[in-house]
């Protein structure tokens, strides 16, 4: 299974594409790795830098509505993973994203709008980390002196998936 | 109680219920290009397992970037096709034969009525215009669905879209779709089909059909579907008819896969077109949509028509009406790229390239290309580009560009007049 929890990236906009966490022209990359240098390039949001310190030191990233939407490429998943980033949690995902992350074995945790408001309400302390606890449905997330802890929801075969480390270990013991 | 045509599907191809509310499919094809299934070939030998669960079953083309571009491309197209030889697949279509996936294979014959359908590419949702659940994915379910021929989904609700009156004149199947992810959200219907019916999905060729359901994610769709008919056999038959015999006895056995009238939906969107008009897109996603009186006059610097939303002969055959004896404006660069190669020779023999190429267009071989911004028409930093594809994410054709989606007509129109133009002007 894959670690999760760290330091939080807030961005902060529904509907966050997979162009925008890696632009086609990356697709060409035969390897992971090679991914690396272009996470997020071209999302534009006030105050976010892709290059900049809080992208680098992310682990975990928290989002709107609709996260992922778009192309179907895994490359989005993976961009996060060389990058550190193994869990998003957000209001919503769009499926192939969200099947595309519990397939790699990490984790796309759906949080109500109030709930995801809570956590936003942490995104100008500088110092705000999540403790990400997958079997037992838990995240803690804590910055500025403060501290919050929310209960989630995921399906038992999306929380299979990330025990297995990923569908295709799963896939090959079962079928 | 009913079923609809996705729950047929999925009663019929149930491998296992691993765990509530989590359905393991049967697949029938499991559909390769040479952007996401080289990585997927690469993990199958890294893990020992380069193998494949039915190779009749799968089929590849080389369609995002070709003739390839540079090494990077060069290498991946050579991946697919190094496999496709290996394990000697009989449907792999290479330069010379390739065409954008998703008007390839059902142009081939491949997708029937009550198929699953898997494909490591979001447009995959196009090929439930036959009547079949079409799903895109990722790699790794791409991976599991060559070695295994399984992919899970979550049990899928249904949400049907009554297309009711009649198209007006110059009002496209991609109008009729932009106003349906208009009015549903670019996540309206995520974890949903989406099923097409009413008089005016009856009326539309497989082509439109096709153009409906490939932009069915736009709206987060899992597949679209249209139910199969005597349209969808008069398009399979020179595929189907040794197997049948006569078109009854095919369209007896497909409309068992259509929705039972007692079915139960999660929700019925009623939409009259009878007063639609031709639509544009105005910002970065695709439910931003406008009526074409209200953004005609917007200059552009490119016209792009092709893709797998847009790129099939009857799509050629209405731009070609618009665009015959016309010039398009000096300021506008016009590309049509043919979706495939029968396409592109269809449109010669029938002399539409020649009405294309006499208004100033420059054309293409078959690729998605400019569609995603990876070839054949990349735009520069601040242009804009009227496009049939199926995108309008910021920098989605290039880099600092904007794309306004819209019918071949209104594309055509466009061109000629170097900023956006309703084409019923020129019907």
């Amino acid at each position: 299974m894959k670690t999760f929890g760290g330091p939080v990236l807030f961005l902060d906009r529904a509907d966050i594409n997979t162009d925008e966490i890696i632009p086609a022209k990356y697709l060409t990359e035969i390897t992971k790795e090679d991914l690396k240098p272009y996470i997020l390039e071209d999302l534009k949001l006030p105050g976010f830098d892709p290059k900049g310190p809080k992208t680098k030191s992310a682990r975990v990233i928290v989002s709107r509505a609709n996260f992922g939407c778009g192309s179907s490429r895994e490359h989005a998943p993976w961009v996060f993973e060389v990058n550190g980033i193994t869990a998003v949690v957000a209001e919503s995902f769009a499926r192939i994203f969200r099947q595309n992350m519990f397939n790699c074995g990490m984790a796309a945790i759906e949080l109500p709008k109030e709930k995801v408001d809570a956590l936003f309400g942490y995104a100008n302390f500088s110092d705000v980390t999540m403790a990400l606890d997958v079997e037992g449905q838990a995240l803690t997330i804590k910055g500025g002196g403060k501290e919050d802890t929310f209960r989630f929801d995921i399906s038992p075969f999306d929380k299979a998936l990330v025990l297995a480390g990923g569908w295709v270990d799963y896939a090959d013991q079962k079928y | 109680m009913g079923k609809t045509t996705a729950e047929k599907i999925f009663a019929s191809h149930l491998v296992d219920e691993p765990f509530p509310g989590t359905r393991v499919l049967r697949l029938d094809v499991v559909l390769c290009h040479e952007i996401t299934t080289p990585i997927a070939i690469d993990d199958l030998m890294a893990r020992g397992k380069d193998r494949i669960f039915d190779t009749a079953k799968i089929k590849a083309v080389i369609d995002h970037v070709t003739p390839s571009k540079d090494t990077k491309t060069a290498t991946q197209a050579k991946i697919l096709r190094d496999w496709a030889r290996r394990h000697d697949i009989k449907d792999f279509f290479d330069v010379g034969f390739n065409g954008v996936c998703h008007a390839l294979f059902p142009e081939k014959g491949f997708i029937r009525p009550g198929y699953t359908v898997i494909m490591g590419d979001s447009h995959t949702c196009t090929h439930g215009a036959f009547g079949a659940f079409a799903a895109g994915v990722g790699t790794t379910d791409l991976e599991v669905g060559i070695l295994k021929g399984v992919c899970a989904f979550r049990e899928p609700k249904t949400i049907r879209i009554n297309l009711n009156g009649t198209l007006p004149r110059g009002v496209y199947a991609k109008d009729v779709i932009l106003y349906v992810i208009g009015q549903l959200g670019v996540n309206g219907a995520t974890d949903r089909v989406m099923e097409f019916r009413g008089p005016v999905a009856d009326a539309m060729t497989m082509e439109s059909r096709m153009t409906l359901c490939n932009m069915a994610i736009e709206a987060g769709g899992t597949s679209g579907i249209c139910m199969p008919d005597a349209v969808t056999v008069d398009y399979l038959w020179p595929f189907i008819q040794h197997e049948y015999g006569a078109k009854d006895a095919a369209l007896a056995d497909f409309r068992k896969w259509c929705s039972d009238d007692d079915a139960e939906y999660e929700k019925v969107l009623d939409l009259d077109v009878s007063g639609l008009e031709p639509l544009v897109t105005y910002g970065y996603k695709p439910d931003l949509v406008k009526p074409i009186s209200e953004m005609a006059g917007t200059p552009v610097d490119q016209v792009y028509l092709g893709s797998c939303t847009n790129g099939r002969l009857e799509d050629l055959r209405v731009a070609a009406a618009i665009l015959k004896g016309k010039k398009i404006a000096p300021n506008v660069r016009g590309i049509l790229s043919p979706a495939t190669p029968k396409v592109y020779q269809d449109a010669m023999h029938e002399g539409l390239l020649d009405i294309f190429m006499d208004a100033g267009f420059c054309v293409t071989n078959p690729t998605c290309g400019a569609c995603l911004g990876m070839s054949n028409g990349v735009l520069a930093e601040g242009e804009v580009c009227a496009s049939t594809t199926n995108r309008n994410f910021m920098g989605r054709m290039g880099k600092g560009g904007m794309v306004h989606l819209m019918s071949p007509a209104t594309s055509a129109a466009t061109a000629i007049e170097g900023q956006m133009a309703d084409p019923r002007k020129y019907l």
